[in-house]
């Protein structure tokens, strides 16, 4: 008999918390896919979030570190540059990365660090129940923006690959989904890639993967896959946004 | 040298390869001194940071990774540290923290001031937590404590803090620097490596389970008990025969002795009890005085903050004179000892009756 699907080494045998139809499951998921094939769990050091990817460390089986709320970057920082020799990457999603970790992202961005930064773009904030984020869609309605948002009084979504693209420091930039199974491969392939570039040492990588939340956009799980798509990837294009050298 | 420059020499002889800072005066020589000096050491890191917090978050990922690491700052860069201290407590990750005072609050001045004495005992940041926290009198002492400091928080696994003001940052003295005893070897079972050739390790502070996280506050508050216990640190000077104990810590220390002086040439039986750990506060000392004399005069240069701590190891004893001068104003000594005679002859007066 052969094996064709099975819980990644690098995964504890946990169940996880997310709730159904949450993107952090899969994302999770396939970075441990990743550490495995790329035989990287012996080397890799994982920053986790303050947001729902938090527990992190009870699912992988590699060494973790919890971060402040939006410090993600600086943490990895410290220890890539203290270890240059491991494989050192941040999980945040998009309060931690594009409200409140906004200047640690940025500015490991433009120095260039050798990390790598798996963002989790749903577009609200998960964890505390489903605020409006830094990247909620124009008149979507949250908890903290019950009459949709509003530009003139809560800005635009932000877009942090088009943003850190003018960025000298980064090397390697890429929108994916994990919305339908093509989407989903095509996000382990940029995690995958982004992971080679800070092996080689070409500067700040990030993939930035846009991710299903129903429980706080109120909508089915498919639903939910179906929005992506709709109403997500108008405002954030998928795609390759930056690469300086092929990996 | 500075005595900014002396902590930072001294930091990278004791062993500290890791340096995370964003300017603010009166600290910036020791900034600018790691720029130049933690490069040449093999594996050296210097980052200019965004912020402050940037700074104190690289400081946490060093210290994680396993080197000795250190951030540097004043007042108002030392408020945006504290939630990353608070960090470091928890996680129980050693680090050194360096705040060369200045007045406050707000944006305040640039000028030496004692205005921290509180948010540096008391934790500073949220959370049940303590920092140990040396007060160098001298830019040589200065130098010393940073040895104290990288192994006091490799010992105990806890942030320490250097609670220094502009004018021991600022000013310049001659300084030689003890080659530091062999750097003692501590278990490193915590550092984050890449898991080869041993179970992953999880470093974090977020525990939902009540239980745990009480489990987890006992675990710490014993560890402040471990400290309290064997890291108190003062100096006295001319104490014995005294009628009247002077308490002030730092440069107001220094300015008191100067003071002291005059005083016993003038004949009153003055002397002094500095602390050097702000926390753990000498308390013990402070009671055994208190049965020699009655008289403390606390001088701080500030509107009175360690002044709680005399009245907490008092318990009521005693009688406390105060002089403070917050703001960045730096009395003479000369100027002291006029205010301590008044108080000591008030004091003579008053018993008489
Ligand atoms: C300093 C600070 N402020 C606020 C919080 C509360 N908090 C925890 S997670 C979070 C938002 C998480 O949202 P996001 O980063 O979008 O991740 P998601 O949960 O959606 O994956 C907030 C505000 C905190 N932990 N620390």
């Amino acid at each position: 008999m052969k094996t064709v699907y099975c819980r990644p080494k690098c995964m504890k045998e946990a169940h996880f918390h997310y709730c159904p139809g949450c993107g952090h499951g899969v994302i999770t998921r396939l970075i441990a896919e990743v550490v495995d094939e790329m035989e990287l769990r012996d080397k890799t050091i994982c920053v986790a979030p303050a947001g729902c990817g938090m527990l992190l460390y009870n699912y992988f089986d590699i060494d973790t570190i919890e971060s402040a709320h939006g410090r993600g970057a600086a943490v990895a920082t410290g220890i890539k540059r203290v270890r240059p020799e491991n494989l050192v990457f941040s999980y945040q999603g998009d309060g931690d990365l594009a409200a409140i970790g906004t200047a640690e992202g940025f500015h490991a961005a433009n120095r260039g660090e050798l990390i790598s930064v798996i963002f989790v773009n749903n577009g609200v904030y998960g964890m505390t129940g489903g605020q409006m984020a830094p990247t909620t869609m124009l008149e979507q309605v949250t908890t903290t923006s019950p009459a949709g948002r509003d530009s003139v009084l809560q800005g635009h979504p932000v877009k942090i690959c088009e943003v850190y693209a003018t960025l000298d420091g980064t090397s390697y930039l890429e929108r994916v989904a994990v919305n339908k199974p093509a989407a989903i491969i095509k996000t382990k392939k940029a995690i995958a890639k982004a992971f080679r570039h800070q092996q080689q040492k070409t500067g700040f990588s990030l993939v930035e993967i846009l991710s299903p939340c129903p429980t706080n956009w109120k909508m089915s799980p498919l639903d939910s896959c179906r929005w992506v798509d709709d109403v997500m990837t108008k405002v954030f294009p998928l795609g390759l946004i930056k690469e300086t050298k092929k990996c | 040298m500075s005595g900014n420059s002396a902590v930072g020499e001294a930091a990278v002889l004791a062993g500290c390869t890791a340096y995370f800072g964003y300017p603010i005066t009166p600290q910036n020589e020791l900034t600018e001194h790691m720029a130049k000096r933690i490069v040449e050491v093999p594996g050296g890191v210097f980052i200019q940071s965004e912020s402050e917090i940037a700074a104190i978050n690289m400081v946490l990922g060093a210290s994680a990774a396993g080197a000795r690491a250190m951030t540097s700052s004043s007042g108002p860069g030392i408020s945006l540290k504290q939630e990353g201290i608070s960090y470091l407590a928890a996680d129980e990750l050693p680090a050194v923290i360096v705040n060369m005072m200045r007045g406050g609050p707000g944006m305040g001045n640039i000028s030496p001031a004692q205005s921290d004495y509180l948010q540096a005992t008391r934790g500073g940041g949220h959370g049940d937590y303590r920092t140990i926290v040396l007060a160098p009198a001298s830019v040589q002492e200065a130098a010393d404590l940073v040895y104290v400091a990288f192994d006091l928080a490799d010992t105990y696994r806890n942030p320490v803090v250097i609670l220094g003001d502009g004018m021991l940052g600022q000013m310049m003295e001659p300084v030689t620097f003890t080659t530091a005893a062999p750097r003692k070897e501590y278990p490193k079972e915590y550092v984050l490596s890449g898991a080869s050739g041993r179970p992953s390790r999880m470093i974090r502070s977020l525990l939902f389970d009540t239980k745990e996280e009480e489990e987890h506050n006992w675990k710490l508050f014993r560890k402040y008990q471990l400290m309290e216990h064997n890291e108190v640190r003062y100096e006295t000077f001319l104490l014995d025969d005294a009628d009247m104990a002077v308490l002030a810590y730092g440069i107001a220390a220094r300015i008191a002795k100067g003071a002291i002086k005059r005083l016993r040439q003038e004949g009153l039986k003055v002397g002094l009890i500095r602390p050097i750990t702000l926390w753990p506060f000498p308390m013990k000392i402070i009671q055994e005085t208190a049965k020699q004399l009655g008289d403390f005069f606390v001088f701080e240069m500030s509107t009175g903050q360690m002044i709680e701590d005399v009245k907490l190891a008092l318990e009521g004893k005693g009688h406390i004179h105060f002089y403070g001068r917050p703001g960045g104003v730096i009395p003479t000594p000369v100027e002291l000892s006029r205010i301590i005679a008044r108080h000591c002859y008030q004091s003579q007066r008053s018993k008489k009756r």
